[in-house]
């Protein structure tokens, strides 16, 4: 098991070092940098500016060496623990990303969505393959199919449009009403308004899924050899369902909860410039649209390091879970 | 209900058999085999398919759009998709004006000649009303079903070709190609898509790609960095038929390695293969349309079902009051998604060999 671990850390950090070397390449490529953008900026005011100050610019933010240096340069500062200050606002990256109001916002709508989508999709998963091709199956099905299949920003804005605009009940954007100064019980009554409708638009986004993978696994553990067992010993169906099946059907439910780590924390990038929240998706968005390199870096990698250990979590979970399966 | 639903089958099935019973009849004795109608497993999968309501309902749908978005253009040709109405009206604004010096008042009318019919609600000459820049929402919408559908299709053929050759490649020889492809993509996979299309969005827009090819290529490219999908999946599929008994004795039989490959293995992974395709059409069009809405996609004065959205996203006033601006391009959406994934719902049901039904 031990050994089994360190091995797949071990991969683990090598794809680390493949998708790091890919991002950058590519931010790289991206020939109008920042400090292009700056130095235009600049040369309005300003009407000569010496190649020597471009060059001394371009050595501050790091971007007078080549792509292969560059990244090299990058690697051993990681290696240092040193994430580098953002380029747009000149200070450090992880201050940046880990404020209460970027990544804690983003973390408060993915996990209250999410709460809600496991509450609201194994229910539904579960009274779908019970009454498999029933009128009832087919009105679920279609709803959540409805789910999947809708754009994030038309849904957001639709929501907006119509509980924000049009009948007032919520709030348009942001975070907070402008200017109030609310305290304790009134302030989190406030800021959950806010939240509402953001974690309405994830949370039907993301049912559909879930409710489509509880209702397949059901389906499959109800054909099984044991179940046919249990109702031939005489046992009430709900027994049947809610003792002998549920607690199989939920065997890939668990494991799949380690898979959604890197979920909570990326941010639904959509979703919160819609509603312009101040989370780190709004945030990473706007860093990519600036070349904020440090900042598009980091954020990346901190979410295909959270990816990876998921899938490792995944993969240890299921052992946990199902005492069929080996590792090895 | 199931039962009830074999017993159906097992009637159909008699009742088709009986016009070749009555043939065969003569010595008053049924040979025994022509009891039995046998199906290919072709009609039966089709059979199956269309059993399901879902899925013709998502057929319909299908069919309607392409119908709309191909043929509609070609009967309804009063507008152009890029032609803008400049039959613009003439708006009168009137203020009262209190004149202070005299006493009394006088009315002030300021007459605005627009030239372009922008945000024109809906009437007989334009059957959805224009845009903000008095184009003919009707028209563009079957233009841009006509982008975002075969822009899709682009993607999808595209991506699964790569995920089929490379995880056949990886699954068929093993070993170190195997490792070497599963490394890589690990690392794709790794690679979080939106910020990723993003990047490479700006990276187009700096290397200044003329606006009719930059969501082609944009896909293109999108296609390079998601066929792990495809891959994994063919893969796995791969490795698990090559240890069937069928497989052994098609090598013991010493037959070619392309013959096995396409003869024995591929039609066998196909249905997984249709499967996944018919799934991710659905969401290279949500792809298509988020990337127009983040300004990535499709290039106005060229028209997209996502380009038509975009625009609430920089004016409020068009987010609430006209709705007939973006509401339809995200109702075609929905319809195109939604018929794709009642499609892929009902091919897996009905390509599953473990279904009885």
């Amino acid at each position: 098991m031990f050994k089994y671990i360190l091995k797949r850390l071990g991969i683990c950090v090598l794809i680390l070092l493949g998708v790091s070397f890919l991002l950058y390449t590519l931010l790289r490529c991206v020939p109008a940098s920042f400090v292009d953008y700056k130095i235009l900026a600049l040369s309005q005011n300003t009407d000569a500016i010496s190649d020597e100050f471009i060059a001394e610019m371009k050595r501050a933010y790091g971007l007078d060496v080549g792509i292969v240096q560059g990244y090299f340069n990058w690697l051993g500062n990681i290696a240092r623990l040193d994430f580098g200050k953002s380029f747009i606002s000149s200070r450090p990256v992880l201050e940046e990303l880990f404020r209460a109001d970027r990544m804690g916002t983003s973390f408060i709508v993915a996990a209250i969505a999410t709460v809600f989508e496991f509450m609201i999709a194994i229910p539904l998963g579960i009274t779908a393959a019970t009454h498999q091709y029933s009128l009832r199956d087919y009105i679920v099905t279609v709803l959540v199919m409805i789910g999947i299949s809708l754009p994030s920003f038309f849904f957001g804005q639709v929501l907006k449009d119509l509980f924000a605009n049009k009948l007032n009940w919520f709030p348009v954007s942001g975070m907070s009403d402008a200017g109030s100064t609310l305290t304790g019980w009134a302030a989190t009554v406030d800021y959950l308004r806010h939240m509402f409708l953001p974690v309405l638009t994830v949370c039907i986004l993301s049912i559909g899924g879930r409710m489509r993978s509880t209702r397949t696994n059901m389906l499959e553990v109800l054909n099984s050899d044991y179940i046919r067992t249990a109702r031939a010993k005489g046992l009430r169906e709900s027994k049947v369902i809610y003792k002998h099946a549920f607690r199989n059907t939920m065997i890939p439910v668990v494991t799949s909860l380690a898979g959604l780590i890197p979920g909570l924390f990326s941010g639904a990038m959509i979703t919160e410039q819609v509603f312009d929240l101040t989370g780190i998706g709004n945030y990473a968005l706007t860093a990519m649209t600036q070349g904020d390199i440090p900042v598009i870096m980091t954020y990346n990698m901190f979410l295909a390091a959270l990816s990876v250990i998921g899938v490792l979590l995944a993969d240890l979970m299921y052992a946990v879970v199902d005492p069929r399966v080996k590792l090895v | 209900m199931e039962e009830k639903e074999l017993q159906e089958t097992a009637i159909e099935e008699i009742e088709e058999t009986t016009a070749e019973e009555v043939l065969s009849t003569e010595d008053g004795e049924t040979p025994l085999d022509k009891n039995v109608k046998l199906m290919s497993p072709g009609r039966m999968i089709l059979r199956r398919f269309f059993r399901s309501k879902l899925s013709i309902t998502g057929l319909i749908m299908l069919a309607a759009l392409f119908v709309f978005c191909w043929l509609g253009p070609v009967v309804y040709q009063q507008w152009g998709e890029i032609e803008t109405d400049y039959t613009g009206a003439i708006e009168y604004d009137d203020y009262v004006i209190e004149d202070a010096n005299n006493g009394g008042e006088f009315i002030q009318i300021i007459v605005t000649n627009n030239g372009i019919n922008a945000l024109a609600p809906p009437s007989a000459s334009h059957l959805l009303g224009t845009d903000e820049q008095g184009m003919d929402i009707f028209t563009r919408l079957m233009y841009g079903g006509r982008l975002s559908l075969s822009i899709s299709f682009l993607a999808v053929f595209l991506t699964s070709f790569l995920g089929v050759v490379l995880g056949g490649i990886s699954g068929f020889y093993g070993g170190i190609v195997d490792n070497i492809i599963m490394r890589i993509c690990d690392v794709l996979i790794c690679l979080p898509t939106l910020p990723l299309m993003l990047i490479i969005g700006t990276v187009l827009d700096a290397n200044e790609v003329p606006s009719e090819y930059y969501i082609y290529l944009l896909m293109g490219l999108l296609s390079l960095f998601s066929w792990p999908g495809m891959a994994r999946l063919v893969r796995g599929q791969i490795l698990f038929l090559r240890e069937q008994e069928y497989m052994v004795a098609a090598e013991a039989m010493g037959y070619s390695t392309a013959r096995r490959i396409f003869k024995h293995l591929l039609p066998n992974v196909l249905p997984q293969i249709l499967v996944s395709m018919t799934m991710s059409l659905g969401s290279m069009i949500l792809y298509e349309s988020t990337l127009s809405y983040l300004n990535l996609g499709v290039r106005i004065p060229y028209s997209s079902w996502g380009t038509m959205i975009e625009v609430i996203s920089k004016r409020s006033d068009i987010l609430q009051n006209h709705f007939n601006v973006w509401g339809p391009p995200g109702i075609c959406i929905i319809i195109a998604v939604l018929g794709f994934n009642f499609i892929g719902d009902g091919l897996r049901d009905a390509l599953d060999p473990k279904q009885r039904r």
